[in-house]
């Protein structure tokens, strides 16, 4: 495995696409957690004699209302954004899988159960499932990240089962079962990591949506609560002074477009290495 | 005195074995049963090769199943080296499984794919938590490659750089790890070409000289049956029509007959005349009563279709027909 | 004049060689078996023939293929077609990937009969209808308002075969017809087979890695190793007096009524794969009698009195040197 995903990776490095697109994220990972460094001024220094100003040699994105670097505010927004998006992603993959692979192996009324839970999850957009949990646990950072991971479980979870439901009946889990494996066994050791690729690739994928999502609800007000920056959060009030300040939208703007297209690019080279679209497409 | 003796000389002993799947016809319909084996006992004796042939639906696999109680049985009992394998718990089973072992039909499959030759050779130990260190570990892998003629330095290498023979006796190796008596091989050649099959069969030989191995072989190749085995089991549609003590033994049930008349020999100057059999196999769940033969047996008469035979036994030759070939 | 005449048959893909120079030649009436084991190229020659390497991006790269005087190599696709399933017709070895699912199995034979004999659809039907009866299908018209999947696999070949004979064909080639079925239906099949040429004058290229289905069947026969010919000649004398190394060890992995245990030999080595083949005589790695010539010189097909071999050290029998 650890054989395939080098050969696979440093196909998908190769070709421009993907190249480009892991260029362009490491360097918003980088950005975002070397942000102190990196940002010209920190995110909060308010200078009220200099707000709305248009791009300069000392502001290279303008300022915003309250006279602070916008830049600057979308580099720390990146910590925001990326770290709720990959939180929230890892602990939803996670859970769906154990999930997923309990249901898909076990099957019986467990499954029966968990198929109902995640079809009724599936016919919610998820940004009225993230919303709803918001509201219930109100906004801040950890409730974003909750209801980010809630949001996306019934994908992962699905995913996977139909995964393990694919392979269970493989010869070589029977083979193991004559061994005398044990159910544990079985799954950790043969069906996970046979099932994980396209869980994982698709974790990638989602990750591009959970940050969109993170900005919408931050739109809204219900993210991250200020001062701490978040590009979403930082539209919402863009929208005040968008022809005076234009770049307090377009900055935060093309942060996410750029950030999610190269996930997104990233992921579909990824998908094309290890040739397994016809697994990662929507359950 | 004689039955105890018998038990002792039998590995394997499974008397009125009886496994049945439930379906449904369509969402609202009536349940449906298929008794995949029907009623079956089969007698293994122990140092010798025991031979199930029949064609596709006759059960083979199943049994081959029940009997290492990887399938539960729906009813019947199977007892191994004298101990009832229904009684068994969990933990005494996985350390039962030490003595008997499968080797399976698709050398393609029955490896996973993420695992080196080392790796899967290493697992029977693993799962049985024999752990050696590495060193003991590496002897063990050597050792085991060496019994069945596999190059050492393919013990880094998958499954997809194996041709098919090499996975098979991968297969092999990995039955043997944990030194069985029982080894149930399922239809082990039949993904192989024939050059390999036979490669395979001659190393299966030497592995039962050289360990005293029991062999339960499942095949659809009445040939190869007839050459490896010593006591040969014919199943049709889940039961068992006919047992012959030794290979050279002349059927006498007519779906043996058939089976035998339709494996052609290599050689022109014995042709076969084929006689065209009327009637389909039976669909499975709808089967009719009586002999399930009789829907294509050339002798069948109303008596088979309506009385079902008993297996019977002749001596060590045992027979379910009501008009047995002379 | 054979029918079918296959000179020196090359076929490429991509930038491999498959099949190298293959040759052999069949007449109405008679079965020819093309035995060899994966990798052998027989399915590519079933393709060649029929002129469908296109569809697996394969081409012709040399030799000749006459089918009743015309040459095929060449032929343009428009003059193929009339020939493709009326008088030349393929039986593949999955007859579960023939039939198409959406289709009721009887309109499927149906078709064959309008397209190539121009029958109306009450005539292609009366036609399917009385093929089924003849394959032995019991209650020929309700199967023919059958899907394939209410089928058993041996019903579902001997549709197949009724599609492959609907055109009113000369030649049929099989590939491994009866490979995926149950003994006791593989003989039916075989004899089925057997009796329409006898009685209809067809000819039969049966492929297939079974020497006993081969014993049974067939006139002549062709062994394939690695993508060339390894020795041709009748049923009766291949199997009486192989003289190839490969023929003979072939036969000898076949177990035989009575034969002692402890005797069955396999071929050591493994099958090779295309791209993989060996210089020189393409079977040397695994021969018995290998000699350093093997390895560096292609061995000739050599011809005498009906007998084909290529192998440095075989004798043909009756000839000298």
């Amino acid at each position: 495995m650890t054989a395939l995903r080098k050969t696979a990776l440093w196909r998908v490095v190769n070709t421009w696409r993907g190249g480009l697109a892991l260029a362009v994220l490491l360097l918003v990972a980088l950005a975002a957690v070397f942000a102190p460094w990196v940002a010209p001024y920190p995110y909060d220094i308010q200078n009220l004699s200099a707000t709305n100003k248009d791009p300069s040699m000392a502001h290279w994105l303008g300022t915003d209302e309250f006279g602070r670097d916008v830049l600057s505010r979308i580099i720390f927004g990146a910590r925001t954004s990326l770290a709720v998006a990959l939180t929230a992603i890892s602990v939803s993959v996670t859970l769906g899988m154990c999930l997923g692979a309990a249901a898909g192996y076990f099957g019986g009324l467990f499954d029966r159960v968990l198929t109902a839970v995640v079809d009724l999850t599936w016919s919610f957009p998820e940004v009225l499932i993230a919303l709803i949990f918001v509201a219930i646990l109100g906004p801040g950072l950890y409730s974003t990240m909750v209801a980010i991971s809630i949001a996306y479980l019934a994908q992962f979870a699905r995913l996977t089962r139909a995964q393990i439901m694919a392979i269970k009946n493989e010869t070589y889990v029977e083979a193991a079962a004559n061994l005398g494996s044990g159910h544990f066994h079985i799954l950790l050791r043969h069906l996970l990591p046979n099932a994980i690729t396209p869980v994982i690739v698709a974790g990638m994928l989602a990750t591009g949506d959970a940050i969109i999502l993170e900005a919408t609800l931050g739109f809204f007000g219900l993210g991250v609560q200020p001062p701490k920056p978040s590009w979403g959060a930082m539209m919402s009030s863009g929208t005040a002074q968008i022809f005076l300040a234009p770049w307090t939208i377009l900055g935060p703007g093309f942060a996410i477009a750029i950030a999610v297209v190269s996930i997104n690019l990233f992921g579909d080279a990824l998908i094309e290495a290890l040739d397994i679209r016809n697994r990662v497409r929507d359950v | 005195m004689a039955e105890t003796s018998q038990r002792a000389a039998d590995l394997l002993q499974a008397r009125g074995l009886t496994r049945i799947f439930s379906d449904r016809a369509s969402l609202f319909g009536k349940k449906r049963e298929l008794a995949a084996v029907s009623e079956v006992d089969l007698d293994v004796a122990r140092g010798r090769v025991t031979g199930v042939v029949g064609e596709s639906g006759c059960g083979k696999s199943t049994l081959a199943r029940l009997v290492l109680r990887l399938l539960e049985a729906s009813s019947g009992s199977i007892h191994f080296d004298g101990i009832d394998l229904a009684g068994v718990p969990a933990p005494a089973l996985r350390t039962l499984r030490r003595r008997m072992q499968m080797v399976f039909q698709d050398p393609y499959s029955s490896i996973d794919p993420r695992y080196s030759v080392r790796a899967a050779l290493l697992e029977p130990l693993l799962v049985q938590g024999v752990q050696p260190g590495t060193a003991a570990q590496d002897a063990r892998v050597a050792s085991l490659m060496a019994m069945v003629g596999l190059n050492p330095t393919l013990a880094a290498s998958y499954p997809h750089q194996l041709s098919g023979g090499q996975k098979q006796r991968v297969g092999i190796a990995r039955a043997l790890a944990m030194q069985p008596d029982f080894l149930v091989l399922d239809e082990p050649t039949a993904s192989l070409d024939v050059s390999i099959q036979a490669q395979i069969i001659g190393l299966l030989e030497q592995l039962q000289q050289d360990l005293g191995l029991t062999y339960l072989f499942i095949s659809h190749d009445l040939g190869l049956v007839r050459y490896f085995c010593n006591r040969i089991v014919v199943m049709y549609l889940g039961r068992v029509v006919e047992i012959l003590p030794d290979a050279r033994a002349a059927p006498r049930h007519p779906y043996t007959r058939s089976l035998m008349d339709s494996t052609f020999e290599p050689d022109p100057t014995r042709r076969r005349v084929v006689t065209l059999l009327h009637g389909e196999i039976p669909d499975a769940f709808d089967l009719p009563p009586g002999c399930a033969y009789a829907a294509r047996c050339p002798q069948a008469s109303a008596r088979c279709r309506s009385d079902r035979p008993v297996l019977t036994p002749d001596g060590a030759h045992s027979l379910a027909c009501h008009h047995p070939l002379s | 004049m054979a029918l079918l005449d296959v000179r020196e048959l090359s076929v490429g893909i991509g930038a491999l060689q498959p099949l190298d120079r293959i040759s052999f030649a069949l007449d109405k009436g008679s079965i020819l078996g093309l035995v060899g084991e994966s990798g052998s190229g027989k399915s590519l020659t079933a393709m060649a023939l029929m002129g469908l390497l296109p569809l697996i991006g394969g081409r012709v790269s040399g030799g000749s293929v006459r089918f009743d005087g015309t040459e095929l190599v060449g032929l343009p696709e428009q003059h193929y077609r009339p020939l493709r399933g009326h008088r030349m017709a393929l039986i593949t070895q999955n007859p579960m990937t023939s039939l198409d699912p959406m289709l009721r199995v009887g309109a499927q034979i149906d078709q064959v009969g309008e397209l190539h004999l121009s029958l109306s659809a009450a005539a292609a039907k009366a036609r399917s209808i009385d093929l089924l009866t003849q394959l032995r299908i019991p209650d020929a018209a309700t199967v023919h308002q059958q899907y394939p999947h209410q089928m058993s696999g041996g019903m579902k070949q001997r549709v197949v075969i009724a599609m492959a004979l609907a055109g009113e064909p000369e030649l049929i080639i099989a590939d491994e017809p009866t490979t995926a079925l149950d003994v006791t239906i593989q003989a039916q099949i075989i004899q089925i087979l057997v009796d329409l040429v006898r009685q209809r004058g067809l000819a039969l290229v049966l492929i297939t890695h079974d020497m006993g289905v081969v014993a049974q069947a067939c006139d002549q026969v062709v062994v394939l190793y690695a993508g060339r010919v390894a020795e041709s000649n009748t049923v009766d004398a291949i199997f009486a007096r192989p003289t190839h190394p490969y023929t003979q060890a072939l036969i000898a992995c076949i177990p035989r009524t009575g034969q002692a245990p402890g005797s069955l030999k396999g071929i050591s080595g493994m099958v090779p794969s295309v791209g993989s083949y060996a210089a020189g005589c393409r079977y040397h790695p695994r021969c018995g009698q290998v000699q350093p010539i093997c390895q560096g010189e292609v061995p000739a097909l050599r011809e005498h009195a009906g007998q084909r071999v290529a192998c440095h050290f075989a004798q043909l029998e009756g000839a000298h040197g």
